[in-house]
């Protein structure tokens, strides 16, 4: 039997895998066992990856649309001819309307850089990641304060004393190199307190186990630093050197007294007391987590802002067993990756239609844009029209708050194409589909990993593509041919894609051969903390007062105002995700299916008591956008004030048999609300009533 | 007892099911059978401390298993060497007995293959120097393979150990 080394795409992690191949057949996946923190270890959607290359239900050929959008009709085409048919629409809806009205979207990924290359070369500024809807408030909070994007940034759980989880569900939410730190550093006797409205399996393994009422995070940190600063439990060396709006920060936090904070969070004002003692006692080494899929309310960024200014006051940054700022190939002298962006391309001066990065939404990450205004771009046709999308590998129908109204805006564009590995709910209303071979059948650009020992990673074919599938950046580098842009995809097969990346590093493609991957240094490197941070904010420190808010005439310390709570007899719906499935990609791979197949309502007990709902019983769930039914879950371990569902079911292409129809979908419930200093979505504002169905 | 068993330290489980769908994989089983699985217990509150436990179990490989008598062709056999307990896939006629006999549902009905199906240590995987499949997988270190005279003296062990010297009733 072969062993090849990869890396894994059944989830966003990027896990190095080792792959067990046999007449050019997968038959077994484990995690790499030559890189450190994996050791052979896979998670149950990495080890199902075997599953997803012998699904009969994948995209197995180009369709062509025949019938009207969403009514499943097609006819399969051969590439020349859907890709000829993609590239003179495209080219269509440039000359009558501009490059600009052609829009992209994808969730980031390796090859991102070709997807950004392919539109500033069709002179469109409206390149969109599913980051926004992830995690844009985390980002622009991060940049608030320290200049850096949210990715600059990792924490060193392994080295930590006690680290403070707001939801972050990492039992539950594998990334396996955390979850083998965060397991061994608790077998050391590191102290894990876990916050969230909702018990969930990283609760039960906690110390200490907090139910927080939902929306009020924001409250709670204010005491914390309330009682931090009053308490002068702070690392009074590392503010004073590298924070600046202090003063400013103290004043602002003095009406935010535990005993407030315990009538708006429910939690006693004592642990709130007790929680910054502790954390202040393990400082420098504390983790105060500054959350992942982060878009919950509209005043996201402050929290988030919160969270990274606990670090701050902790003096945990870029201290061993704290957050620390990623070193990248730069970082250490060496010469990074090449990226096709890097080439003389044509300037695209247009405003984005989002309104990212100019006066009207100026604070948000331009690199990613606001997606979830995309639809409200498409309908209103303001500031210009939209009139052609490609997708890849994001399925925005499914991710975007508000079903229905995505529906309508993609119905109304001339042109939908989707690149991906099945039928999402986009490919469903998408006018010609372009099926992308599995990761398992493809190779992709080289992954620099930035990190305290900077790396590099290579995912390369172990199998023939199953169907008449081809890799994405061949894809795009077909159709760039057609649209008379092939000068800016210098490269015609994956060696040559490679070459291009690693020239100049001297590294080739056969370094990666012993262990798939290549280590840029040996030792982690941490700044020195006296003298050697580097923020990137135009003070050089981090910016309590934030220079990025207060240009743009937004606050630093708005005043704390309550997310609006639900009113008697309704409910916030928390969604959130489980360890069988990957957002909306994993639901119908048959033994993650297996795993979990459908969702549940999570609803407080007393709360169906009161509504007369059973433990699994079927119930309507409704709010101001639609209506969707599921089974109950009745139970203690949720907060009275909100039910709960997994993301990413609820699924409506009758083709994905095994996910079809099962469980609710939280799109078809969300409004579309969005944090307008950070970019989020607010994808927990919505309130919802909840009744049993016969 | 076997020589070997599977050990579960559930203060590291987190039940994600790793080992179940590994195991899966591993034998070329698809949705259905599960000859190893996680079993949730919980949460509950006690003393103001929530308390799960998540479960592992698959084949205790007894010393007098029930599946071995319960099997009408033989299939199901003890490995000499290690006391590993395997079924004889061309052996197995699809009757199901194992199944029926196992009172921890360790045998599996594989409907694909119309067999039996279950834990066997992955005896081929030790026999090249390697882990079983669920080990290997475990991203807690919650599994290990460990000689059974290796066990701790905790009464979960002596319990097991009582179970799996019973004699067939």
């Amino acid at each position: 039997m072969q062993q090849e080394y990869s890396i894994c795409f059944m989830c966003s992690v990027r896990c190095p895998i080792k792959v067990m191949v046999k007449n050019d057949d997968v038959q077994l996946i484990e995690g790499n066992p030559h890189a450190a923190g994996i050791e052979g270890s896979i998670c149950p959607k990495g080890a199902a990856g075997v599953s997803l290359l012998h699904d009969e239900q994948r995209l197995k050929k180009p369709l062509i649309r025949t019938g009207p959008r969403g009514a499943g009709q097609w006819r399969e085409a051969s590439w020349e001819e859907a890709l000829d048919y993609v590239a003179e629409k495209i080219k269509q809806i440039k000359d009558t309307y501009g490059g600009r009205s052609i829009a992209f979207t994808e969730r980031a990924q390796l090859n991102s850089h070709i997807s950004k290359t392919f539109m500033q070369a069709i002179g469109s500024p409206n390149y969109f990641t599913h980051d926004s809807c992830c995690k844009g408030s985390l980002n622009t909070a991060f940049r608030s304060l320290t200049g850096y994007a949210d990715s600059s940034f990792g924490v060193d759980l392994e080295r930590s004393k006690h680290v403070i989880l707001y939801g972050r569900n990492y039992f539950e939410s594998i990334e396996l190199k955390a979850v083998k730190q965060l397991t061994r550093a608790m077998e050391n006797g590191t102290k894990l307190t876990y916050i969230d409205p909702r018990v969930t399996v990283t609760a039960t393994k906690a110390d200490k186990y907090l139910m927080i009422r939902p929306g009020t995070d924001l409250a709670l940190n204010y005491a914390l630093m309330h009682v931090i600063i009053e308490e002068e439990l702070y690392d009074k060396e590392f503010v004073d050197r590298w924070v600046s709006g202090f003063d400013e920060l103290k004043k602002f936090v003095e009406p935010y007294t535990p005993a407030w904070a315990e009538q708006e969070t429910g939690i006693p004002a004592a642990e709130i007391i007790n929680l910054a003692r502790e954390a202040s006692a393990a400082k420098p080494s504390v983790i105060f987590h500054y959350g992942y899929r982060s878009s919950h309310y509209t005043n996201e960024i402050y929290v988030r802002r919160s969270l990274i200014i606990l670090n701050a006051l902790m003096g945990s940054i870029e201290a061993p067993g704290g957050i620390f700022i990623k070193k990248s190939a730069k970082d250490i002298s060496k010469q990074p990756l090449h990226k096709l962006t890097e080439q003389d391309l044509p300037k695209v001066n247009e405003e984005r239609c989002d309104g990212v990065g100019t006066a009207k939404f100026p604070t948000a990450d331009p690199a990613h844009g606001v997606v979830q205004l995309l639809p409200q771009a498409i309908l209103t046709e303001d500031p210009y029209p939209i009139k052609g999308l490609i997708v890849w590998r994001h399925d925005p129908m499914l991710s975007i708050p508000d079903y229905q109204t995505n529906k309508e805006a993609l119905n109304k564009l001339d042109l939908l194409v989707v690149i991906d590995i099945h039928f999402s709910e986009t490919a469903w209303m998408a006018d010609v589909i372009l099926p992308e071979s599995i990761y398992l059948e493809r190779g992709d650009s080289i992954q620099e990993v930035s990190g305290l020992k900077p790396s590099l990673f290579m995912r390369k074919p172990v199998v023939s593509p199953r169907y008449d599938t081809k890799p994405g950046w061949e894809i795009m580098k077909l159709l760039a041919d057609r649209l008379g842009i092939s000068k800016y995809f210098p490269y015609n097969s994956l060696e040559e894609l490679w070459a291009y990346q690693l020239a100049g590093t001297g590294i080739t493609p056969e370094d990666f051969a012993a262990k798939g991957f290549v280590t840029l240094c040996q030792e982690p490197v941490f700044w020195d903390r006296r003298d050697g941070l580097k923020f990137k904010t135009p003070s050089g420190k981090i910016e309590l007062v934030s220079s990025l808010l207060e240009q743009n005439g937004l606050p630093s310390f708005p005043a704390y105002e309550p997310v609006k709570p639900p009113a008697e007899g309704t409910f916030r719906l928390l969604i959130g995700r489980n360890v069988a499935h990957t957002h909306v990609s994993t639901q119908n791979n048959p033994l993650l299916n297996e795993l979990v197949s459908e969702n549940l309502l999570w609803i407080n007990n007393q709360a169906a008591a009161k509504l007369g709902i059973k433990d699994g019983q079927l119930v309507e769930v409704t709010s101001q956008r639609g209506k969707e039914a599921i089974r109950a879950f009745v139970t203690d371990l949720i907060h009275p004030e909100a039910v709960f569902m997994l993301h990413g079911f609820g699924r409506r292409v009758p083709t994905q048999t095994r996910c079809y129809n099962k469980g609710a979908s939280d799109t078809m419930l969300q409004v579309n609300i969005t944090d307008r200093v950070g970019g989020s979505p607010a994808l927990q504002h919505v309130h919802v009533t909840v009744r049993p169905v016969a | 007892m076997s020589k070997f068993i599977l050990f579960q330290d559930e203060k590291k489980c987190i039940s994600c099911r790793s080992c179940q769908v590994q195991c899966k994989v591993n034998k070329g089983l698809g949705v259905g059978p599960k000859p190893n699985q996680i079993i949730e217990v919980g949460p509950v509150e006690v003393n103001g401390r929530l308390k799960a436990n998540y479960v592992f179990l698959s084949c205790f490989h007894c010393d007098n298993p029930w599946c071995i008598a319960a099997c009408p062709n033989g299939a199901i056999q003890k490995r000499e060497e290690d006391g590993v307990i395997f079924i004889d896939q061309d052996r197995c006629a699809g009757c199901k007995s194992c199944i029926m006999a196992c009172p921890w549902s360790a045998p599996q009905w594989d409907a694909r293959k119309g067999k039996a199906v279950k834990c066997d240590l992955c005896k081929d995987r030790i026999d090249a120097g390697l882990k079983p499949a669920c080990v290997t997988a475990c991203p807690t270190n919650s599994l290990r393979l460990v000689r059974t005279e290796d066990l701790p003296d905790t009464k979960r062990v002596r319990f097991v150990r009582e179970l799996v010297a019973r004699e067939v009733s």
